[in-house]
């Protein structure tokens, strides 16, 4: 159950999966079709928000499709940050996103080698609960999370209370576990006896061996708070401790007619949210692969 | 796993007391011998791995294990939030939580509304990531392009993409724009017969990029010479596609339909922005959307909790029938 089809070799040097490709044959053009169909289709809601969020006046008709020279303005942008104050709303996003990423870099190191390289007693709950973890989802916990958080711990309107139900992600440890699980055992014995502590060995010689599922999982690590909407929504009352997608969604639900194009408005606000995890995962798209993710869904 | 020989075990040992940093979360005594003896009985033969993984257990405990056992605590007691400081009895009132929800027709009506989430979703899913993922699996043009746009949206946050599905479907959007006479009235998302499926649709249009992923690994996986010998007894493309691909990827396709069935239970961002709370009439909410509503909106914690609770036990079965499944077909 917990080893993939994938080597050792296979995952750690080729993060690419142009492994067993197809010869590519004459008949390749339906191929093209069907991809360039699809790819219009998924990326056309970007270039639509993009265009929109750039529109002087609202313009649906199939005219709005092509921008008009004559409608094009920033001043959507001016007016989304005057409404949301951006500058607060994205450094409460990072310190969310911040948070998660470094509980998860350190606790979820310690943890994923923990499960697979050392023998203690207790690592199969660990590992049992881990897995638990991964399958019940956290939003069917919302109602004794909050009664916990907000009414026990009173870390309402706090970054410990938004970041709390998210430290650690157990998607990250797994996929830290297999990783570590796959480093043969006679590279660690040998250090051992060198006199080598734990933590001088995971730090020296198993992680610079696994550095690309350290990128992978940061990467997932990321887009989970960066876009997550429900629980910082549902513990921030005051505008000025909410992350973004929450102050956005805020001023979606309670659309202002004070400015002159609300919906352009609000595509703005969408623009800036969805800017940094696309242009992060561009740049580390090689990072973001199906053995790593894959091997994590399998379980 | 092979056990760690003695000698190499205690040399290790016996460096371990002048380098560790972590000695003070190692029981007392572990330099002597004896001492040792006795902590590795009691805690395995590397401790260490104890305070390597306590935080992770921890945070378990603490955000997980004993959130879950207080859902099931409220879900059988009369509880509500009440001010600060004010302390109320919360009496026992055994199974009427969960036969009010049962038997609340908001509730049931948002099952079937995620059944018809799942009939639309799980087939448009299946059928759409493994075409794609075919079509990826070879040498072509701008792969790597092609890849990135189908997994754009997956990273991204569903709040700014429900912003733009609202420009788009709006009434008098440019969908209505696009297909005249034929735009459904009243609109999409404001419309009762099609304010599901436009979740059910732009969910998949969400969540595609992750599923083309997982169905290229598999491709991977299969078998080449399945193929060829497929060719050689003059398979069509679609008989090669029926009898090879499809078998080769069936893990994948059950793991898809299930990874449907925990979305489709956990909507929330989208029944709650896209659609405007679940509207209209209650014809696209989710049962994560009631919780919230009639949980935290309505205080009735108890009420949420137990419907929480029920669908914890759902997804738990579905995962064990999913593994028995998948164990039958190895």
């Amino acid at each position: 159950m917990t080893q993939t089809g994938t080597t050792a070799d296979e995952v750690a040097v080729a993060p690419d999966d142009v492994t067993s490709v197809e010869p590519p044959t004459s008949r390749s053009w339906w191929r093209l079709i069907v991809l360039g169909i699809g790819a219009l289709v998924f990326v056309f809601p970007f270039y639509y928000m993009i265009i929109g969020s750039l529109q002087k006046n609202q313009n649906t008709s199939l005219s709005g499709i092509v921008p008009q020279p004559g409608n094009i303005t920033l001043r959507n942008y001016g007016e989304i940050n005057a409404a949301l104050n951006l500058g607060k709303t994205l450094i409460n996003s990072g310190i969310f996103t911040g948070g998660v990423l470094l509980a998860t870099v350190v606790f979820g190191v310690l943890a994923g080698y923990a499960l697979a390289q050392l023998r203690f007693r207790g690592r199969g709950l660990l590992f049992v609960m881990m897995l638990l973890l991964l399958m019940v989802p956290f939003q069917l916990l919302i109602i004794p999370l909050y009664v916990l958080i907000v009414r026990y711990y009173g870390l309402g309107d706090s970054y410990l209370g938004m970041i709390a139900p998210f430290a650690i992600n157990s998607t990250a440890v797994f996929i830290f576990r297999q990783y570590f699980l796959q480093l043969p055992k006679e590279l660690f014995d040998a250090a051992r006896i060198d006199g080598a502590n734990e933590l001088r060995i995971l730090t020296r010689i198993a992680l610079p061996l696994v550095r690309p599922a350290l990128l992978t999982a940061m990467l997932l690590t990321f887009i989970g708070p960066w876009n997550e909407y429900l629980w910082p929504f549902l513990i921030t009352k005051q505008q000025s401790m909410q992350p973004l997608a929450v102050a956005l969604a805020n001023y979606m639900n309670t659309v202002q007619s004070t400015v002159s194009n609300p919906f352009g408005t609000i595509l703005a606000g969408a623009v800036v949210l969805a800017v940094p995890a696309v242009a992060l995962f561009l740049a580390f798209q090689r990072y973001f692969v199906a053995p790593n993710i894959g091997s994590a869904v399998k379980g | 796993m092979p056990e760690v020989p003695p000698l190499e075990a205690e040399l290790q040992l016996a460096t371990r007391g002048s380098e560790m940093k972590l000695e003070a979360e190692l029981p007392p005594g572990t330099r002597e011998s004896r001492g040792t003896r006795l902590a590795r009985a009691v805690l395995g033969p590397q401790p260490i791995g104890l305070a390597f993984g306590a935080p992770y257990g921890l945070f378990i405990a603490a955000l997980f294990a004993y959130p879950l056992g207080l859902a099931v605590w409220i879900s059988f007691h009369s509880y509500f939030f009440t001010a600060p400081g004010v302390s109320v009895a919360r009496p026992f009132v055994g199974l009427a939580n969960y036969e009010a929800v049962l038997t609340d027709p908001e509730v049931l009506r948002s099952f079937l509304n995620i059944l018809i989430f799942l009939v639309i979703n799980v087939p448009l899913t299946v059928g759409l990531s493994l075409l794609l993922a075919t079509a990826l699996n070879a040498a072509i043009p701008f792969r790597a392009l092609f890849r990135a746009c189908f997994y754009v949206p997956y990273v991204t946050a569903s709040v700014a993409m429900v912003a733009v599905w609202l420009f788009m479907f709006n009434t008098g959007g440019v969908v209505d724009s696009v297909l005249g006479p034929l735009a459904p009235v009243p609109s999409w998302l404001v419309n009762q017969n099609w304010a599901m499926p436009s979740i059910a649709i732009y969910v998949t249009w969400k969540q595609l990029g992750f599923f083309i992923l997982l169905y290229l690994a598999a491709l991977q996986n299969v078998p080449k010479e399945l193929y060829e010998a497929a060719s050689i007894d003059g398979a069509s493309w679609w008989h090669k596609l029926w009898s090879v691909t499809v078998p080769g990827v069936r893990t994948v396709t059950t793991l898809i339909t299930l990874l449907a069935i925990i979305v489709g239970a956990n909507l929330f961002t989208e029944p709650y922005l896209l659609t405007a709370g679940g509207g209209p009439n209650g014809t696209s909410a989710s049962p994560v959307l009631l919780m919230y509503q009639i949980g935290i909106e309505q205080n009735h914690p108890d009420f949420a909790s137990a419907l929480g609770v029920i669908l914890v036990i759902g997804v738990l079965l579905i995962v064990g029938v999913q593994r028995l499944l998948q164990r039958n077909q190895t």
